[in-house]
């Protein structure tokens, strides 16, 4: 256990690095936009030379690159990510709103592309090279290929355009007053079509990775020692196969992370869910350049913990890693 | 049996082969292609297989969408095997250096790759592009930027091996220039299990183009599948078929760049005794 801290403790600190890396980063990116917050600020509001002048003067901008970064990571340190201009408010503040929205969709999207997904895989892992395994493999192949914004779009036309089963788009039923239990089921049914969209991608990696390992863990010299035991076969495949697939599995939950959060920007803008994705694609399309590096570093951050996350459910779930890997 | 053989045993790899040689007959007949598939050749929104002139029928502004469609085979083709073959050299040069280098070298670029790993590829190639401006440039290098990471990871994991071999050591010994060493006999035979990913980081690099020219940021001047999806959106609900015909194209696509590599990686393996 004590291992497994100090394992963890390492973590942090490679983290925290890895952070000011991004950072310097966005804040490179924010140098090369053509313009800056003072023009920004002058085509919304109007202003002569003077002001100009001024404002660069009192927001710091007249002074060094280094000076700035400086400046620029003392602010973040406060969580001051700095106005937006088209939103005319912090853009902390509006990053918050929007950030549970995604957050939902994220934690559905991974608990059906995890949950099924190594469900059907152990199905077609546990006797490899059946029929079942080979149409799940296939299948599994042929839905990774597939765009996530594009399969959303169909799942529009037949779900909400011909069918009228499902709602169109946005996150809940605009102005009902729904409350508690009907909030929140207005909400799921909103949240099936652009998780379906955002989860089968990986639903076929998931599949594809507890497939392969399987594959690998039946080669084991414990598998065939436990089939020398007389396990059932059930016992045997979920027990020691599958169990042993599993792992790599969850690590690949936390590189999927990035992943789920950059394919949620394009799901988002299909299904008009008010995220930090959809967020982001606006501030795009009206040049809000700090406001999209904001949404980034978000994002970095978000990855980060849930990358620690996963190492620690790693460290309860693998008794290796607490007892020498320490270095690994 | 000779590996071209071998490869076509497979089915799945036939299957890859036969998408891949549609997609570039599609490609190729584009240069052939009278005229300019921007250009309006008939009715606006006539649906598939009404006038044979005109097979796949017309978007919204009445240009033919079989012309857009091969056209945006060529965009599709050359931005996804120009932005793999930039992130394979981008990451085997940083896996090799960092792998060879070691110490304080290996650890910064090590840093660097887990920074680039931390912000999600498609946000930072937004950002990119949105940034320096859409062009077909600007989209590969914006798509390289979010992929390289990658193939360094696995380029320094091998180089960390071969660094420690023979011939690396008599390399030393005959007073080769460190660098000369990493680049001229490191590097080729870290290579193998780096261009075993590239199946996939084609794909990979073919679907990020089409979603940023889906969100508007593909390059304006070019047709794409993504930026014609993004079109047939808007007619979503009276011509659906403007937006799914493209996206069969694009997944048909990237379907055969990994049946195909999948069939390349098992010959390779075979021939290498791995199988």
């Amino acid at each position: 256990m004590i291992r497994a801290l100090m394992l963890l403790r390492r973590r942090v600190v490679g983290s925290v690095f890895v952070l000011l890396i991004v950072v310097i980063g966005t804040f490179v990116l924010l140098e090369a936009a053509p313009g800056d917050a003072v023009d920004a600020y002058i085509v919304s509001t109007g202003g002569d030379a003077g002001m100009i002048e001024l404002l660069r003067h009192r927001w710091g901008l007249d002074q060094s690159e280094l000076t700035r970064l400086a400046n620029y990571l003392w602010a973040l340190l406060h969580l001051d990510l700095g106005q937006s201009v088209t939103f005319a408010r912090p853009i902390r503040d509006v990053i918050l709103e929007r950030l549970p929205n995604t957050l939902l969709l994220m934690v559905s999207a991974t608990a059906l592309s995890f949950g099924l997904g190594s469900a059907l895989g152990i199905y077609a892992g546990a006797r490899p090279g059946s029929a079942r395994d080979r149409f799940l493999s296939i299948g599994s192949l042929a839905l990774y290929a597939v765009p996530g914004f594009w399969l959303g779009l169909v799942l529009i036309v037949i779900f909400a355009v011909d069918l009228r089963w499902l709602p169109i788009g946005g996150i809940e039923t605009l102005a009902s007053d729904k409350t508690g239990v009907d909030r929140a089921a207005d909400i799921a049914t909103h949240l099936i079509l652009p998780v379906a969209a955002l989860g089968f991608i990986y639903l076929a990696l998931y599949l594809r990775m507890m497939r392969a390992g399987m594959a690998e863990a039946w080669r084991q010299d414990f598998v065939l020692a436990a089939r020398a035991r007389g396990l059932s076969r059930r016992r045997l495949v979920l027990a020691h196969v599958a169990r042993n697939a599993l792992l790599p599995l969850i690590t690949m939950l936390g590189l999927q992370s990035a992943q789920m959060l950059g394919g949620s920007v394009v799901i988002e803008s299909v299904f008009s869910v008010p995220g930090l994705g959809r967020l982001a694609q606006e501030a795009v399309a009206s040049r809000d350049t700090p406001l999209l590096l904001g949404i980034i570093l978000t994002s970095a951050v978000l990855v980060v913990v849930i990358n620690l996350l996963v190492d620690i459910a790693y460290a309860f779930l693998d008794p290796r890693v607490g007892a020498g890997e320490a270095g690994a | 049996m000779s590996p071209a053989r071998r490869f076509l045993r497979t089915p799945e790899a036939v299957a890859g082969a036969i998408l891949l040689a549609a997609l570039i007959a599609m490609a190729l007949v584009a240069l052939l292609f009278p005229g300019d598939p921007q250009a309006i050749a008939g009715p606006a929104l006539l649906p598939p297989f009404q006038d044979w002139s005109l097979p796949l029928g017309t978007d919204r502004l009445g240009r033919d969408v079989l012309a857009e469609l091969f056209h945006g085979a060529r965009a599709s083709l050359a931005v996804g095997l120009a932005a793999a073959a930039a992130a394979l050299a981008i990451g085997s040069v940083v896996g090799t250096l960092a792998g060879f280098a070691g110490g304080l070298v290996d650890e910064v670029l090590m840093r660097i790759t887990d920074a680039f790993q931390t912000v999600p590829s498609f946000l930072l190639a937004l950002a990119f592009v949105s940034v320096v401006g859409p062009s077909l440039g600007v989209v590969v290098i914006a798509i390289a930027l979010g992929t390289w990471p990658g193939p360094a990871r696995i380029a320094r994991a091998e180089v960390l091996s071969i660094r420690e071999r023979d011939y690396v050591a008599s390399a030393r010994a005959i007073g080769m220039h460190p660098l000369e060493i990493a680049f001229r006999e490191v590097l080729p035979n870290a290579l193998p299990p780096v261009l075993a990913m590239s199946s996939v980081i084609v794909a990979a690099a073919i679907l990020t183009e089409a979603a940023l020219s889906f969100l508007g940021l593909g390059d304006p001047n070019r047709v794409t599948w993504g930026g014609m999806i993004a079109e047939g959106r808007a007619v979503l609900r009276t011509a659906p078929f403007l937006s799914i015909v493209p996206g069969i194209a694009l997944v048909l696509t990237v379907l055969g760049v990994y049946l195909a590599g999948e069939g390349i990686v098992e010959t390779t393996a075979v021939r290498r005794g791995l199988s």
